[in-house]
């Protein structure tokens, strides 16, 4: 085995302590990193960043000058920065995110910007203007989206961990469907300043890993006030490194509506979901069902909302001042607006810029908007009434396990329906984390792959999370086989 | 025309002379080189977010206090959408449903609402139309995208275009002396649009109204409105109807022209804005502002009129201008000269001297209010006369000094002995026996030619009042 493959088949928390130790430097980590990245057939990657001229790695930084890659929504200063989209397929932003900059800060060194559902619209990653991405662990399937590109990097092997965005499931999703941990803290957690917006009213940041340490050494950088987004109001006492390998006292509540009762859970999603319940209740657990009444209209609700926001978000992209411009000299204001966004801006986002508007229009306001916020009230009051009774709440992250590339990008609705258990969660500002249960046969047959669990806690409850994530972890074992086989260290175990 | 009348509302919006934008740091400038006050907040670059300016809320709650607005507990804003190159977001960050303060009253106006927002960029059109259609290309100036508005809204209260400038006049002063804005209408810190609908006169129903746009200057709002009103009246007396439209008044031609007819109207597709927190002043904080308010122009001119007895055009003068109120008020507090006589001088002769000096206030002048006191106080106390005073007025205005002084070492004083005023009135009379005789035939207006020989024995010095005494009481007449 190489020394660069046996240095990838590190969690990003393990390398950090062999760094330390002097096992071997951050340079040849990240070096290990971008060569494989370069090497990238999964088109996770839109650009693998070169090492920044004088940039030194401080062991004793808490990210110790490991190369962490970041989904193309975050702004990079002069590197390019698309999400995802032709319109802004040359544009370099004048500045850096304030969660990056805060990995920066924390000694981590920018490995690359990662494909993307463009503008986060989608739950497979075909959306992007700059194709596909493949699923590591089958290249026939998606690796789910939009923080596509974020899963496959690392459950490929080409980043040890990566930054995505969830709005509706965006980092649960693929996560699951490509195993790894996919943390989406509480809305208000950290800085939105720098991450291109899609809703802004749901958007939030979070890490996708191989282990729920790595997830809770990234969140606790990144968590906190920012004087630049005023919505930033960080976690009241942090986010402690989670240790706990027990569940004793804690109390599991299955929501019926997003679990038993939910129609289109595949049956090895289910089956999976089930042990990983039996494994709760032997940590100590004390499991029982609850239920969220008005969680089925999520979804209804989530794209109404979503797109409303997103219709005006999107709207800056006008040709006027950066990015896509297509008009010529005979070009009016107009031909030029049109012209620029019919060629920059691809189906889905049309689509959804076009619900946004219907929805906000005069005359359709209360029926569509305004109705949409009522049932998010709802969504939150149920979310509120289910944690008086219960620490922690547990669903099935997606529905299925990873589809076959193309299976619904024909079909809106079918797509949609990929976060219909995320997207309550969304709704309500929680925090929430896929983990890696198991593996499981899609309905349609193939090969065993990933299921993710999803584990909901209350606002701001992310410690908790973090540690309820870890004994389960621990417990189940879960063997991320795509990044071994990907790396080529068949025979170890990774993580 | 005597069958109609008019109803006329206000949209003002005013700038706030505050450090920096209205939710980014980049500061606030005039005429500065085009886009270097500028930062991805205000270009609207994708990922930045807008922060509330402080200074701008605390504006923005005093001037709705002044306008004896109530401030709302929760305010939110909103996005109002729509396309055009001077807003770099695609959307204005304003307010909606929930103003910032509501249910006020300037002087006779009533005001509606009272909002935060933010300015758009400037626009420039190369080529002969001048506008965006037809020219060869347009360039913005984003210095000014961002900066933080307060727009005002009035009731439709005023009836005619000179009450409307009369009114506006009494709103910049009283932004003015807030402070938040320097309401300088030409560099478009303060903008006003006006609603304009006629009806016949007794009728309830308000008219179909159009919207006249950005007039700026008060001269041309007076204009605007005028010519908007006879339009209005002239086109339903010839048996047509209002077209709710915006309107553009040229002050150039007189002429106004169609800017947007409703069919264009815009749906704006409100929204909250997600990006910001709600507006929450406490109590504390509004009792606070409320508190630190200065003495406001409305408040001033009945307190002059009602506890100082001023007349009522001087009131005003010194209500509109606080500077000048100010040094009022310092001369008044030195004793010596009364309300009204030192209001007299302060808005009279001494405004007259500032003018001629080309001075913009009594600041810029070597005046002080000692000064103005002293001289008026000798004028009061007969020790020269009002003709004196003023020439000396015009002496300390451009050079300083002590009036009683200058009196003294230039033996300015009256002739207020009466001795020798009476045999240079006895001269007088003998030296002009027509007019004696018409004066004391009953000809008043006669008496011109014997003041005039008693000013020249003078030197201009008699007390004229105690002249025209003398004259009747000589001629018998008292
Ligand atoms: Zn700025």
């Amino acid at each position: 085995m190489s020394l660069g493959a046996e240095l990838r088949a590190l969690s990003l928390t393990e390398a950090i302590e062999q760094i330390r130790a002097g096992r071997f430097s951050a340079v040849e980590y990240g070096a290990a990193y971008r060569e494989a990245a370069g090497r990238d057939d999964l088109n996770a990657y839109l650009e693998v960043v070169a090492v920044r001229e004088g940039e030194q790695p401080d062991p004793s930084a808490p990210l110790a000058g490991a190369p962490i890659a970041i989904k193309d929504i975050f702004c990079t200063e002069g590197v390019a920065t698309t999400a995802g989209s032709r319109i802004l397929a040359n544009y370099r932003p004048p500045y850096t995110a304030t969660a990056v900059q805060r990995l920066l800060d924390g000694g981590a060194s920018l490995l690359g910007k990662l494909n993307m559902d463009e503008f986060a619209m989608g739950s497979s990653n075909e959306n992007s203007a700059f194709g596909p991405v493949l699923n590591p662990w089958d290249r026939d399937r998606v690796p789910g989206g939009s923080s596509g590109g974020s899963a496959a990097a690392v459950a490929g092997g080409l980043a040890p961990a990566a930054l995505g965005t969830d709005t509706g499931g965006s980092i649960r999703q693929p996560a699951a469907l490509c195993g790894l941990v996919g943390l989406k803290p509480t809305y208000g957690a950290i800085s939105r300043y720098g991450m291109i917006a899609f809703a802004s009213s749901l958007d939030q940041c979070g890490p996708l890993t191989r282990t729920v340490a790595d997830a809770a050494l990234l969140s606790s950088l990144m968590e906190g006030v920012d004087r630049r987004d005023s919505t930033a109001v960080g976690i009241p006492g942090g986010i402690a490194i989670p240790n706990r390998t027990d569940l004793k006292g804690l109390r599991l509540g299955v929501p019926r509506e997003l679990a038993g009762e939910a129609e289109g859970i595949e049956a090895g999603v289910r089956a999976q979901f089930e042990r990983a319940l039996a494994l709760c209740e032997e940590l100590g657990a004390a499991v029982a069902e609850t239920e969220l009444p008005n969680a089925p209209h999520g979804i209804s609700a989530y794209y109404v909302l979503a797109p409303a926001e997103a219709s005006a978000n999107l709207a800056r992209f006008d040709g006027v001042r950066y990015g896509l411009r297509v008009a010529d000299h005979q070009s009016d204001l107009t031909e030029m607006y049109e012209r620029t966004r019919a060629a920059g801006l691809g189906p889905e986002v049309k689509r959804r810029i076009m619900l946004g508007t219907y929805a906000l229009s005069s005359g359709y306001y209360d029926a569509y908007y305004g109705q949409a916020q009522k049932v998010r009230t709802k969504i939150s009051d149920d979310f509120r009434a289910a944690f008086a009774d219960f620490d922690l709440l547990v669903t099935p992250t997606s529905p299925s396990v990873a589809f076959k590339l193309g299976a619904r990008a024909a079909d809106p609705l079918a797509m949609y329906m990929s976060d219909y258990c995320t997207v309550p969660i969304s709704l309500a500002g929680l925090p929430a984390l896929s983990l890696p249960c198991g593996l499981a046969a899609p309905d349609d047959g193939g090969p065993e792959l990933p299921v993710g669990l999803q584990i909901v806690a209350p606002a701001f409850a992310e410690s908790r999370l973090l540690d309820a994530a870890h004994a389960i972890e621990a417990a189940l074992g879960f063997d991320c086989a795509a990044v071994r086989r990907e790396i080529g260290v068949e025979g170890a175990r990774n993580g | 025309m005597a069958d109609f009348e008019a109803v006329i509302g206000l949209e003002i919006h005013v700038q706030l002379a505050t450090k920096t934008k209205m939710f980014c740091s980049c500061e606030l400038s005039f005429g500065a080189e085009p886009n270097i006050h500028t930062c991805p907040v205000c270009l609207g670059h994708p990922g930045t977010l807008p922060v509330s300016n402080e200074q701008a809320i605390r504006f923005g709650i005093e001037t709705a206090l002044a306008l004896g607005c109530e401030i709302a507990p929760r305010s939110i804003f909103h996005r109002k959408n729509y396309f055009y190159p001077d807003l770099s977001k695609g959307y204005q960050i304003s307010q909606y449903d929930i103003p910032l303060g509501s249910s006020g009253r300037l002087g006779e106006v009533r005001i509606h609402r009272a909002h935060l927002e933010e300015d758009a960029a400037k626009l420039s059109h190369l080529g002969e139309s001048g506008r965006i259609d037809g020219s060869d290309a347009s360039l913005v100036d984003f210095n000014r995208g961002g900066t933080p508005l307060i727009e005002i809204v009035t009731e439709p209260d005023i009836r005619d275009a000179a009450i409307a400038r009369e009114w506006l006049q009494l709103l910049r002063s009283t932004l003015r002396q807030l402070g938040v804005s320097d309401c300088n209408m030409e560099e478009g810190s303060l903008r006003c649009d006006a609603n304009i609908s006629i009806r016949r006169r007794g009728e309830p129903e308000l008219g179909v109204k159009t919207e006249l746009k950005n007039m700026n200057s008060f001269r041309f709002i007076e204009r605007g409105i005028e010519a908007e009103i006879a339009r209005q009246i002239e086109l339903v007396e010839a048996g047509g109807r209002v077209d709710q439209a915006t309107m553009h008044f040229d002050p150039a031609s007189g002429s106004l022209t169609v800017l947007r007819s409703k069919e264009f109207a815009h749906d704006y597709r409100y929204f909250p804005e997600p990006d910001l927190v709600p507006l929450a002043p406490s109590l504390e904080l509004i009792a606070e502002i409320r508190a630190a308010l200065p003495e406001l122009p409305e408040t001033r001119i009945e307190r002059y009129i009602g506890e100082l007895g001023i007349p009522g055009d001087a009131a005003r003068v010194l209500g509109f201008d606080a500077a000048a109120a100010e040094f009022f008020e310092a001369a008044l507090a030195l004793g010596g000269a009364s309300p009204s006589a030192l209001s007299g001088w302060v808005t009279g002769e001494l405004a007259a001297a500032l003018r001629e000096a080309g001075h913009a206030g009594v600041g810029d002048s070597a005046l002080s209010s000692s000064g103005l006191a002293a001289l008026a106080g000798l004028v009061e106390a007969k020790t020269i006369n009002r003709r004196t005073g003023r020439e000396i007025l015009v002496r300390l205005v451009s050079q300083g000094g002590d009036p009683v002084a200058i009196v003294e070492a230039e033996g300015l004083g009256s002739v207020s002995d009466a001795d020798a005023l009476s045999e240079i009135v006895d001269r007088a009379l003998a030296a002009q026996p027509k007019a004696a005789d018409q004066v004391a035939a009953g000809n008043q207006k006669a008496v011109g030619p014997i003041v005039g020989f008693v000013m020249r024995e003078t030197k201009g010095r008699a007390d004229g009042p105690e002249v025209t005494r003398l004259i009747r009481a000589k001629l018998g007449l008292d």
